[in-house]
């Protein structure tokens, strides 16, 4: 098998269509899937330590433009605090790690927003998006989406075809991944710079304030962190070897191996 | 070889010598247009050069945001200071007739101003956000002398690239590039939301940057300093700041 073979053959198929038998060492993913994915793994690793560290100096949060220790928050994390000037009911303030924190968290950002707007051109160009990602019109009824869900909650191994294709729940949660999450934190993420707010004060205005921001960031950060845990899961329940493989190396195994 | 890896071989080659050179220059232009924060060393200079170069390409001329007087925030937090010290105290007692704010370096008129003399100076009033680095923030009408109106006054020369400016807290200082310093909401502030401003606020003077984060507004202003390079001012990474590893820019 000449591994040369367009990878576009092997990974194109709709998931509702059946999967031809497919060699061995054959191409699963592009090698700037790879590279992206792992760039992204490790820019939002760096982005969750960091800007979790960051909100212990202050684990309030509120609605609207302000918010701080004498406005009334709605949500308190009761977790210790970085800074004496928040009353947490501990006996002890954490030592202060905002600085190398908060420059790792923008350099962070830079190459997330860098790979991503890599990948999302890459794939709009090459179709990617549209071949392995928009789930096949017959996926999208009721029934299937039915089916798959009750296959996700029972923790099925995925059949073979599925080395070579993603299924639709996985399609839409990439999909809500890439196109609105993501997009979202960076949205939230920089309508809390007063620099950019300065330049561009709808980025603000529109989402309802400067502490709302905050809150958002916050708020979708937990909806990645679920996505990942998900992702992770799933990975470990479709054969992890195989999948780290073809992650790493762009070569599914045989399925029946 | 087949003929899709060679042109794979191809693009790529020309892509990583098209990014390389791309890289060469944009430093040099980013150099020649001041784009270069002072903390550009280190593993988060790539960072931190990306975001200060970025954000003032972006705001050179940007206003920041200001409110209406019924959003100013009725529980404003003043956040807590190191004590000042026994002569801050001395000057208190007296109500401050004797603060002093020294202008010096590349100025055709270094001046030494009393707080008279200041208060005595054309104001300007911004209702505008200041927010911590913590996340936290609060709304407030600050009431000052615009810095360029001092820069004006004592002749500030052409070369100067950054303002130093000083705390009575001897470990406070920080400095801020021209594009800041000449901003028309850049103010001494010596007056908050109407009243005299609070000690706790900052008062007599606190020097207000309402594009960048509380740390540049820094509190009880006894000097400035005009200058062309902050490489000679304490290890020459700008302020106290990246002193203490926090970003020397912060607008974000």
């Amino acid at each position: 098998m000449n591994a040369s073979v367009p990878i576009a053959d092997a990974v194109s198929r709709p998931s509702a269509t059946s999967v031809e038998p497919v060699a061995v060492g054959q191409k699963r993913h592009a090698a700037l899937v790879r590279v992206t994915h792992w760039l992204t793994t490790l820019a939002f690793l760096a982005l969750l330590l960091s800007g979790g560290e960051i909100v212990f100096s202050h684990p309030r949060f509120y609605w609207g433009e302000t918010g701080n220790v004498n406005m009334h928050p709605w949500l308190n994390l009761h977790v210790p605090s970085s800074r004496d000037t928040v009353p947490t009911g501990y006996g002890y303030v954490l030592p202060d790690q905002n600085g190398w924190s908060r420059y790792l968290h923008f350099q962070a950002a830079w190459l997330a927003v860098a790979t991503g707007l890599l990948y999302v051109l890459w794939g709009i160009f090459n179709g990617h998006f549209r071949k392995n990602l928009v789930p096949a019109p017959g996926d999208m009824t009721s029934k299937r989406l039915g089916a798959s869900i009750r296959e996700h909650l029972r923790f099925k191994r995925p059949g073979p075809g599925e080395a070579w294709s993603y299924n639709v729940l996985q399609r839409l949660s990439y999909l809500l991944v890439v196109f609105l999450l993501f997009p979202l934190m960076i949205w939230t993420g920089l309508a809390m710079s007063f620099g950019f707010d300065s330049a561009f004060p709808l980025a603000v205005r529109l989402l309802g304030g400067h502490q709302t921001a905050r809150s958002l960031h916050f708020l979708v950060t937990i909806l990645l962190v679920l996505f990942l845990l998900v992702h992770v899961v799933m990975i470990v329940v479709a054969g992890f070897r195989a999948r780290m493989r073809a992650m790493i190396t762009g070569r599914a195994t045989p399925p029946t191996e | 070889m087949s003929e899709i890896s060679r042109r794979k071989l191809i693009t790529t080659g020309i892509a990583v010598a098209a990014g390389a050179t791309g890289l060469a220059v944009a430093g040099k232009l980013a150099a020649r247009h001041g784009l270069i924060p002072p903390d550009s060393g280190g593993i988060y200079g790539p960072g931190e050069t990306l975001t200060y170069a970025a954000q003032r390409l972006l705001t050179k001329h940007s206003m920041a945001r200001e409110f209406s007087s019924n959003e100013i925030s009725r529980n404003p937090f003043a956040n807590e200071v190191a004590p000042l010290g026994d002569e801050f105290s001395r000057l208190q007692g007296a109500g401050f007739v004797d603060w002093k704010l020294t202008v010096d370096g590349m100025a055709a008129r270094p001046t030494t101003f009393s707080l008279a003399e200041v208060r005595s100076f054309p104001t300007s009033s911004h209702t505008t956000m200041i927010g911590c680095e913590e996340g936290w923030t609060y709304i407030a009408e600050w009431t000052g002398v615009p810095l360029s109106h001092i820069l004006e006054r004592v002749g500030s020369l052409p070369q100067v690239r950054y303002v130093v400016y000083r705390s009575i807290q001897p470990d406070w200082w920080e400095s801020i590039d021209m594009a800041d310093a000449l901003h028309p909401q850049t103010v001494i502030a010596h007056r908050m939301n109407g009243a005299e401003l609070p000690v706790s606020f900052g008062g007599p003077l606190r020097l207000r940057v309402p594009r960048q984060l509380g740390y540049k507004s820094v509190k009880y202003i006894t000097r400035l300093t005009l200058t062309h390079s902050l490489k000679s001012f304490g290890k020459g990474l700008g302020s106290a700041s990246p002193e203490g590893g926090y970003a020397w820019y912060a607008g974000i």
